[in-house]
């Protein structure tokens, strides 16, 4: 190799992350400071110290994470376009609809509906009212676990492409509904307008958007696309729950707070506990592959004794879990559901490491990859989920008489806390590595949903909002 | 924890039996198998619901299994010795291992690995080793460049046989797993500063013991009260009523309770309430007026759920509300008994009161009133509303001598259903059951009136004979022999009455199938009777509707038409109603009571200083990456200057190989080394 003085300077010049900035790395964070003031001119009235300060901080934030992972400034800025948009023309219109009699609630659902041909505006109806962003979201995600799984299984890169971007735009339309949801809220009442975090259906959305964005992350940080459908299975059970309650139990209607969530707490607990839920949830999805992987390079009779055992457990759940579920239900009924669960898992086990084998060694990813992204994702799950435990302590000890009640909810934040902190001793300090990780983040995941919405379900407590 | 660097020194410690224990306690198998105790011990404490009523769980597990979980503290498993047992060994194994890493760690962010000999660092993984052309001067000013540019901080030194040049960066990930590792240390210490070990002692000791009878505070033993300063931490719940004071708490301990006193009082000025239009409450806040005699201090502050009081070290929190004793005025309409005249009773919620009644002596207790009653409205309400007010409602529970009670949810307004108004009043004898409602029909003054002066009439006895033969005698007038039938038609219609008065419909129904006659028979005589008993009431009613001035020569209006029907289905089920009277609510003046929850916890501010060292530990430990590099510039055998690098790192190995790669390069192209 030639040595010129030129290159020799450039490999010792200090690089500075500030100089390296673009001029676009420049405009977006002015962008983003533009919008955090005028922000806070049109809205500081309603806002309390704290919320202020969490304004500032999250236009501080999203600078720094537009300026690391740049990917995200085209992200916030397709949010940012979409739901100006939505805001812009929601006024007038819902003012058009109230001047002809209709209630707020009624005039915001007309906009959106299907079956109202008179009202419905196009834009709200098929793009940006937060339930068409949704829907849309959900079937985007959906659609894009299909499409990465024919990427994985065919290695057809324009289909691994396309299920980018379909992941990208589900983000991006999940992002939307949320913050149009926020803006709906108060469009209803103004005493009814909050941060859309604040139950079930909600948070299933920003979990949904959460463990995407971390996808994305690793899947660009990786260069591979094979993860997606792994993870993207997560997503869509999560959005195949969502839409179960939005049809079933008509969760979407936005619902007024109960005093005890009127906090700016609520800002930062929640969105800190999905990131810690989210990255869980992918190194779970990752664990699994791993698994799947490793069983179809070689059989292993300990690995199906741990699958069966856990598909066992799963089915005792539902088997039990029927019972409270419905009066009618009998003991042959929900020996039969259960069965039935097993014969699913047994099914698409059975299938999945056939799958595996047909694909071939060379076309799915190292094991050592997928260790590190799940080492990776559950040190920052861990990082964010302490931070939320923490913030939960904090608020609860502003609402609840105590920063501890050992209340179920606190409970199961421990229990997933100690889970997590013992997968990472074992790793870090005893240098596990591997297929017993890997069955640790999947079993990790049981009591992550567990501590999710188990104990919404099971257990009753002071967390009773999440209540199906 | 050094998995991938050079070994430092080989521990030559001798093993003593102090050694022995202190691997037992710094063991990692241990802190894991805690972890796991831990998280079991408090799933359990989720599952079996805490601080129940002890007869609630002796009726759900039996007598043994009662005793057997109450010997293990599985009831309030939190405060258990044995849970404090479990954290102390979490934190001694902690503290254990801190105190054999922490030197290490200490010694590992300063040391830069000067002194490594050339083998050991030829031996690191992708150690590579290049002849180095140009003068050795200026290739260590460029690797030390190349390093800080990197951003390692570099140290060199010239050795005899050679010059080392040691950059290291991201060191402070070492002081993570201190500061992570004493947070886990100090969250538990203040956890158990809060705890009620405190209480526990106490009673250990003999100098307290919780109350489990007493109703009144004044009433509890002086065993059972605690001064100011007595306790170190306690969490207690007291409810005051609109205008009054208290200076006292009320600590739950198991099945029982304590007094904590405070050192000053608290007055509730006023408390509110919003509702969100679902009935929901929006938000509640009382304003309150600490008065300190100690200190000569008195103020005012407003508390709301989210915005507590903060005094002296102790937290007032709004936690609920109530009714703090609301003053109804009740009208006590008897049923059965037409001489009776209506009660006019004043009472306040939670009063009791013994009342005469048909049945005897029955006392009625209040128990609850609620100002508004918001349900979702129907789908296709016609005024397009999504949840309708139906105004006030008491609940109270009457109770005869044996103690068996009834209990009552009567609504002040009538409700509109189908289109009529009707007072409801729900009826159930088991707290665990849904209300069965009785429907009473408001007339056309929106009141009970008319309701029970029907039932009143249907009852006297020497009136409705009166009629029955008026009616009797102008139905039959034509009719041959009437003189004949007359009295027993009287008879039939009086004894129909009776019957209807006693057990409804059903009992006329009971009468009919005891008869022995043939099916047929039967429906024939129910059509018989029904007639006959209809006619009476008929005119019972008209006699009722005149009474109130109601114009006999028009025929009478569909409502009242309607309110005939409706109130003789009501009458028909009155036997199940199970109380001789029926309570309505006239008036009230509503007083509210704030639930307040009090509370100090010194060991909070521990518990945020422990969170806030782990949470940097835990960021620092972990996503920060100790990374090491090594040049080393000696001279071979035939005197050719030699470069040796090697680099490591503490984690993330995958990404420190790559890294590394590009630092290889980088020096390759800085130096002009060849490959």
């Amino acid at each position: 190799m030639s040595v010129t003085n030129e290159v020799m300077h450039d490999d010792l010049k200090r690089e500075s992350f500030i100089k390296n900035l673009s001029i676009v790395d420049w405009a977006f964070a002015a962008f983003v400071a533009y919008g955090t003031v005028y922000t806070y001119h049109l809205y500081s009235y309603l806002m309390d110290g704290y919320e202020v300060g969490i304004l500032f901080g999250t236009g501080l934030s999203l600078i720094v994470l537009g300026w690391w992972w740049k990917p995200s400034r085209m992200l916030m800025a397709a949010i940012a376009f979409l739901s100006l948009i939505a805001v812009y023309l929601y006024e007038p219109a819902v003012m058009a609809l109230k001047e002809k009699g209709m209630s707020a609630p009624d005039a915001i659902s007309a906009l959106s509906s299907l079956s109202d041909k008179e009202n419905s505006k196009f834009l709200f109806k098929y793009f940006i009212s937060s339930t068409s962003a949704i829907m849309w979201m959900s079937a985007l995600y959906i659609m894009a676990t299909f499409v990465y799984f024919y990427h994985l299984a065919l290695q057809n890169v324009y289909a691994g492409k396309v299920a980018t971007a379909m992941t990208w735009t589900a983000t991006t339309m999940g992002f939307v509904g949320l913050m149009v949801r926020w803006r709906e809220s108060y469009l209803l009442s103004p005493d009814m307008g909050h941060i859309p975090v604040s139950n079930l259906y909600e948070v299933f959305i920003l979990f949904a958007i959460v463990t995407g964005l971390i996808y994305l992350f690793y899947e660009r940080k990786y260069k591979t696309k094979t993860m997606g459908g792994f993870v993207l299975l997560v997503i869509s059970a999560a959005v195949g729950f969502l839409l179960w309650y939005h049809f079933s139990k008509g969760a979407h209607e936005i619902a007024p707070l109960v005093p005890a969530l009127q906090s700016y707490w609520m800002k930062i607990h929640v969105p800190a506990n999905f990131i810690g839920y989210g990255a869980f949830a992918l190194a779970a999805m990752l664990g699994m592959f791993f698994l799947f992987i490793e069983q179809a390079r070689t059989p292993n009779i300990s690995n199906q004794v741990i699958a069966q055992l856990l598909i066992f457990m799963i089915a005792m759940l539902t088997f039990l879990a029927q019972f409270g579920a419905d009066s009618f239900s009998t003991v042959g009924l929900n020996f039969a559901y259960a069965l039935a669960v097993c014969a699913v898992f047994w099914v698409l086990g059975f299938g999945i490491v056939r799958a595996m084998r047909l694909i071939g060694d060379s076309n799915l990813p190292k094991l050592d990859m997928l260790d590190d992204v799940m080492h990776k994702s559950i040190a920052l799950g861990f990082g964010f989920f302490t931070i939320a435990t923490v913030l939960g302590a904090a608020w609860a000890a502003e609402a609840w008489g105590g920063y501890w009640s050992w209340d179920p909810k606190e409970v199961w934040a421990l229990i997933v806390w100690l889970n997590y902190a013992a997968w990472l001793h074992m790793r870090l300090m005893k240098g596990l590595r591997g297929t017993p990780l890997a069955w640790w983040a999947v079993v990790g995941l049981l009591i992550t949903t567990f501590a999710f919405i188990g104990v919404n379900i099971f257990l009753s407590g002071l967390h009773a909002y999440g209540e199906l | 924890m050094t998995e991938s660097e050079p070994a430092v020194q080989a521990s030559s410690i001798p093993i003593s039996r102090r050694s022995v224990v202190l691997d037992f306690l710094g063991s990692m198998n241990l802190a894991i198998t805690i972890f796991v105790i831990i998280a079991i011990a408090s799933a359990i404490g989720t599952v079996l619901k805490q601080n129940e009523p002890y007869t609630d769980y002796i009726i759900k597990f039996g007598p043994f299994w009662h005793e057997f979980f109450l010997t293990l503290n599985l009831y309030d498993i939190y405060s258990a010795s044995w849970f404090a047992v479990l954290l102390a060994f979490l934190m001694t194994s902690t503290s254990v291992c801190i105190y054999r890493n922490a030197p290490r760690m200490l010694q590992e962010m300063r040391n830069f690995r000067l002194n490594s000999k050339l083998k050991s660092i030829k031996l690191i993984e992708g150690a590579r080793t290049w002849r180095l052309n140009g003068d050795e001067e200026s290739a260590i000013k460029n690797i030390t460049l190349l390093f800080s540019v990197q951003g390692y901080k570099t140290k060199i030194k010239h050795h005899d046989d050679r010059v080392i040049v040691a950059g290291m960066r991201g060191r402070w990930n070492r002081l993570g797993y201190i500061l992570g590792h004493m947070g886990m240390i100090v969250v538990p210490l203040g956890f158990i500063m809060d705890s009620t070990m405190d209480i526990a002692f106490l009673e250990w000791s003999g100098k307290r013991s919780i109350d489990k009878t007493s109703i009144y505070v004044k009433d509890m033993p002086k065993e059972s009260q605690l001064q100011p300063d007595t306790l170190f931490s306690f969490r207690g719940n007291i409810s005051i009523s609109e205008g009054q004071k208290t200076n006292f708490t009320l600590l739950r301990v198991r099945d029982g309770s304590l007094v904590q006193y405070l050192p000053f009082a608290i007055e509730l000025k006023d408390f509110r309430v919003e509702h969100y239009d679902s009935g929901a409450p929006k938000s509640f806040e009382s304003d309150l007026i600490i008065i300190d005699k100690d200190k000569d201090v008195q103020f005012e502050q407003t508390i709301a759920v989210n915005k507590p009081l903060y005094y002296r070290g102790y937290t007032i929190y709004q936690a609920s509300f109530g009714d703090g004793g609301s003053k109804l005025k009740l009208k006590i309409w008897p049923f059965y008994d037409y001489k009776k005249r209506v009660l006019e009773v004043d009472t306040v919620v939670r009063g009791e009161r013994v009342l005469d009644t048909a049945q005897g002596q029955l006392t009625l207790e209040i128990i609850d009133f609620k100002k508004y009653n918001v349900r979702p409205a129907q789908v296709g309400d016609p005024k397009g509303k999504k949840f309708v007010n139906d105004g006030s409602s008491f609940v109270f529970k009457v109770r005869d001598k044996s103690g068996q009670a009834r209990e009552y949810n009567n609504y002040m307004s009538p409700v509109i259903q189908d289109g009529r108004y009707i007072f409801i009043s729900g009826m159930r004898t088991n707290p665990s059951d849904a209300y069965r409602y009785l429907h009473i029909p408001a007339d056309d003054n929106f009141t009970v009136n008319r309701f029970m002066n029907f039932h009143a009439q249907l009852n006297n006895s020497e009136r409705a004979q009166a009629i029955a033969i008026k009616t009797v005698s102008s139905a039959l007038e034509n009719a041959p022999g009437k003189d004949k039938y007359k009295g027993d038609v009287v008879k039939t219609m009086m004894d129909l009455l009776d019957r209807f008065n006693f057990g409804g419909f059903d009992a006329i129904k009971r009468h009919i199938n005891k008869a022995e006659i043939s099916n047929e028979e039967k429906n024939k005589m129910a059509e018989a009777y029904q007639k006959v008993l209809n006619t009476l009431m008929q005119a019972i009613y008209m006699d009722v509707l005149r009474q109130e001035g109601v114009d006999d020569k028009k025929p009478i209006s569909d409502a009242q038409q309607a309110f005939y029907f409706d109130a003789l289905a009501t009458l028909s089920g009155l036997h199940l109603y199970g109380t001789p009277f029926y309570a309505q609510l006239a008036d009230f003046t509503h007083v509210e009571s704030s639930g307040l929850s009090i509370a100090r916890l010194p060991g909070k501010n521990v518990f945020y200083f422990g969170s806030l060292m782990t949470i940097i530990g835990i960021f620092l430990l972990l996503y920060l990456n100790q990374q090491r590099l090594w040049a080393v510039i000696y001279k071979d055998e035939s005197g050719q200057p030699m470069l040796v690098f090697a680099g490591s790192g503490s984690r993330n190995t995958a990404d420190f190989k790559r890294h590394y790669q590009q630092v290889v390069e980088k020096l390759e192209r800085v130096l002009g080394l060849n490959k």
